[in-house]
């Protein structure tokens, strides 16, 4: 039982690392990116590829895993992405479909479509006893270090000064520029940082969720669950979310196996029946 | 008065055009004894270009986004399907059965897809349609599972004409399906009900000001588009005897959606001329790399937004506008 | 005093801790030319609002006619006779004048929700059509697009496909508002010609309409009334000079 929920929690904060991105994207330009799971990806193929051919070793292929995909994310959006802020969704998401659609077959084509593992240190795995529970000590390492940037994130979105313009932006893009705050530079910063959070958590996640060159395309309605759920306006709410998201989803697929996905699906639907606007979504 | 203006001004177009219609469609039948050899991807074309069709309709004329819309075809399929293997072969009951089957499950979703923003309904249709496939996927006792529902057999279509190998009964069974309910979607945008719609795509707001029952009508379209979207699916059960769980994927719905992009979304013909055009770029494609065929439409998705597609349309619909006027012209000419 | 055609009573909106609307109660007489008056953020457009039924009520009550429809959506209370114009154009970018209007037009006879028939096939929607049409002026644009339209045209459509609903009262709000001054004059005699039967609720910074126009007046100020009466009656008010007018040093 208790397993489970740590499991679940691991593999909350996991979703929790790879969505943050797209929630705040979408909160400040309203921009339904729905790549976003294709920078996750290149960040899991990214650890996979410097661990098993590089011998570079896990804990350094993550921070190369953030770097790789936030310089790709800077790219994109300065080439792609900027001409399409400000047309209808439909146009964002067909665009962003394509882009999909391309990385998958592209992965495909480069690394075979077969799941992909990367090589973790001796010392991250197996179980540890914590008061007398086994603990996979991978496990409590995602906890801790996503924990640990969930918390920087939230203090550099609190106490920073670019933390402060990224919030007026989100709050009123016409008015942060008025006040002279470069709307775009906040936009790609936040958009390079997002991408390179997603392929950090794509890293991280390889060893829990999978990696397989579909991996966008399965995981594209979870990012969308937990920003609809948790809201746009704030860190805390994806987080929740994404904690309620891991560890329903764990518990669903221990408990009653045979239902898969389903219980997933149907609670999110249920939910948004409920609270059309989101769980943790500040009434405006 | 002004109407007697207008009509004046437009009539050329309106007869180039009704030529051009008719000239279209007499070419869809003559396909049967053109291109004996291409009526089973012809009855593919005739399909997707229904189903694009029934999005055409949410989409294009009340402006609901969905990334979901393979839910319909699915369900529409499968009912199809099974109603064969289990109750009963003949074709027009067993349309009917998913035409009602899929209407009452538009209806009933159509409440939670039309509430809040695009990014929810985006997330619900997509939901609302993974849901399915995973059932589906479950369900392997009924559905078949990941094999695909198997030994569907189809009695003849009006007790008189076979499905045969080469195509020709599915194909014209499928055409004629287009055709009437092509013909109908026409009555419905030209109503009040469908100027309604656009004015809702337009401006909700708005709309909702000059009393128009929003959330009434989109329930109504959503409805209508559910049941020709479950008519195709039930066309293709019926046509090839086989459902796969790939009918509810988020390919479809993603396939559907550039179909109508490229075609055009806002008029009937859009759905058709883009199912067209997707179908014969796929077997190109597809005969030359068949296993990257996604990466080109991934491809295609991209360019055709970067360039505009309004662009696009602008273009193709001046080349048809100047070719129904080049035929009104000539047909006048003594 | 005959009854009124609208009232509110206590009408009140509160958006967290927020006031918007304190209070408000408020009666138009069957053809009243009333205008509703107040500085920026005086909880005008919130007003506005409450009584179209956009933003649910927090407490109090709204009747058209004598009949309550605090809880009414916007559409219900359109079709009971409560029409309104926007601020800014909020029309169909992509539909002509023709259509615009006759979709009010069918909506008010309650032909919106038909399936099977044309949409201006109807003979009596089509006259009503081109005698809206003729009494804005707008019979040569029939079969313009909206988005073509210019500005002042784009105004005369609004406040035509409000009057297309065939409204008891008709809000009004700021119709003048963004117009140049060559098509203003055009706009502002099609307003003073609107028709006694239907009572109008003008909402308006522009002092020069607003005593041209108004018979009664209501001063808003922080979402509550500060006073309400004859127009000569509120020209003269020290209050409302203080609170307002000494904005508008022309007045």
């Amino acid at each position: 039982m208790l397993t489970i929920i740590i499991d679940g929690i691991a593999y909350g904060m996991v979703l929790f690392i790879l969505a943050v991105g797209l929630s705040v994207t979408l909160g400040l330009m309203n921009f339904v990116n729905l790549a976003h799971g294709a920078f996750a990806m290149a960040g899991g193929y990214c650890a996979v590829v410097a661990t098993t051919r590089a011998g570079i070793p896990f804990l350094l292929a993550l921070p190369l895993a953030f770097l790789v995909t936030a310089i790709a994310g800077a790219l994109l959006e300065r080439l792609l992405y900027r001409p399409l802020y400000n047309r209808p969704h439909l146009d964002q998401v067909l665009f962003s479909i394509g882009m999909v659609f391309m990385a998958v077959a592209s992965i495909d084509w480069l690394m075979g479509s077969q799941q992909q593992f990367v090589t973790l240190p001796e010392a991250l795995k197996g179980r540890t006893e914590i008061f007398g529970i086994p603990v996979g000590r991978y496990r409590l390492f995602i906890i801790v270090l996503c924990g640990l940037l969930a918390a920087g994130l939230q203090l550099i979105l609190s106490a920073t000064r670019f933390g402060s313009q990224l919030r007026a932006a989100v709050d009123d893009a016409r008015v942060a520029r008025g006040l002279g705050i470069s709307v775009n530079r906040v936009f790609a910063l936040t958009f390079a940082a997002g991408s390179g959070l997603a392929g950090l958590g794509g890293a991280l996640g390889a060893e829990i969720l999978g990696l397989d060159p579909t991996f966008p395309l399965k995981f594209m309605i979870y990012f969308l669950i937990v920003v609809s759920v948790g809201g746009t306006s704030s860190i805390s709410g994806p987080f929740l979310a994404a904690l309620l998201l891991g560890i329903a989803d764990v518990a669903g697929k221990y408990y009653i196996p045979q239902a898969g996905s389903f219980i997933i699906y149907a609670l999110m639907i249920l939910l948004l029946l409920v609270r059309p606007q989101g769980l943790f979504a500040r009434a405006r | 008065m002004h109407s007697a203006q207008d009509s004046t001004a437009i009539r050329p177009v309106m007869r180039g055009r009704t030529a051009l219609e008719l000239a279209f469609w007499l070419l869809a039948f003559a396909a049967i004894l053109l291109f004996p050899r291409k009526l089973i991807i012809l009855n593919e074309i005739a399909i997707l270009a229904l189903f694009a069709l029934s999005l055409d309709l949410i989409l294009g004329y009340a402006g609901v986004l969905s990334l979901g819309h393979a839910a319909f075809l699915g369900l529409g399929a499968y009912t199809a399907g099974l109603f064969a293997k289990h109750m009963n072969g003949d074709p027009l009951t067993g349309l009917a059965v998913s035409a009602a089957v899929t209407g009452l499950a538009g209806f009933l979703s159509s409440f939670l897809v039309l509430r809040g923003t695009d990014l929810t309904r985006l997330m619900v249709t997509l939901g609302l349609a993974l849901l399915l496939g995973e059932a589906a996927n479950k369900a392997s006792w009924l559905t078949g599972g990941a094999d695909g529902l198997q030994g569907i057999t189809m009695q003849p279509l009006l007790g008189q004409f076979a499905f045969d190998l080469a195509g020709r009964t599915a194909y014209l069974y499928s055409l004629v399906t287009l055709l009437i309910l092509f013909l109908i979607a026409r009555v419905i945008v030209a109503s009040p009900f469908g100027m309604a719609l656009r004015a809702i795509r337009d401006n909700p707001l708005r709309a909702r000001a000059i009393g128009v029952p929003v959330s009434h009508r989109l329930v109504t379209v959503y409805t209508i588009a559910a049941v020709y979207a479950g008519i195709a699916g039930a066309l293709l059960a019926q046509t090839t005897q086989f459902v796969s769980l790939d009918v509810l994927e988020l390919h479809r719905s993603a396939d559907v959606l550039l179909v109508l992009v490229i075609g055009g979304t806002g008029y009937l013909y859009g759905g058709i001329i883009g199912a067209l055009a997707f179908k014969l770029l796929q077997d190109a494609i597809a005969s030359a790399t068949p296993q990257y065929w996604q990466f080109w439409i991934g491809l295609l998705l991209v360019i055709l937004v970067l360039t505009g597609r309004e662009r696009i349309r602008a273009a193709l619909t001046g080349i048809s506008r100047r070719l129904a006027f080049g035929r009104a012209t000539a047909g006048s000419a003594p | 005093m005959t009854s009124p055609v609208l009232e509110t009573r206590g009408l009140t909106k509160r958006f967290g801790g927020l006031t918007a609307t304190r209070d408000v109660s408020l009666q138009l007489a069957p053809g009243a030319r009333h205008a509703l008056i107040g500085p920026n953020g005086a909880g005008k457009t919130t007003f506005v609002n409450l009584l179209t039924g956009i933003f649910p009520a927090s407490s109090g009550t709204t009747s058209l006619d004598g009949r309550d429809i605090t809880r009414l959506k916007p559409e219900a209370r359109v079709r009971r006779g409560l029409a309104r114009t926007f601020q800014i154009n909020q029309l169909f970018a992509n539909l002509t004048v023709f259509e615009t209007l006759g979709l009010a037009v069918n909506e008010q006879r309650g032909h919106g929700g038909r399936l099977w028939t044309s949409f201006a096939g109807n003979r009596e929607t089509q006259s009503r059509i081109e005698a809206l049409a003729g009494d804005f002026g707008l019979t040569d644009l029939l079969g313009t697009r909206t988005v073509e339209l210019a500005y002042g045209r784009q105004r005369l459509l609004e406040i035509a496909t409000a009057f297309a609903c065939r409204p008891r009262v008709l809000l009004l709000d700021e119709p003048a508002a963004g117009v140049p001054e060559a098509e203003r004059h055009d706009l502002l005699a099609t307003i003073a010609r609107l028709p006694r039967e239907v009572a109008i609720l003008l909402i308006e910074h522009d002092m020069d309409l607003v005593f041209s126009f108004a018979e009664t007046i209501t001063v808003l100020v922080e979402g509550a009334v500060l006073t309400s009466g004859p127009a000569a009656q509120i020209a003269e008010d020290r209050q409302v000079k203080a609170a307002y007018l000494g904005e508008d040093a022309h007045v």
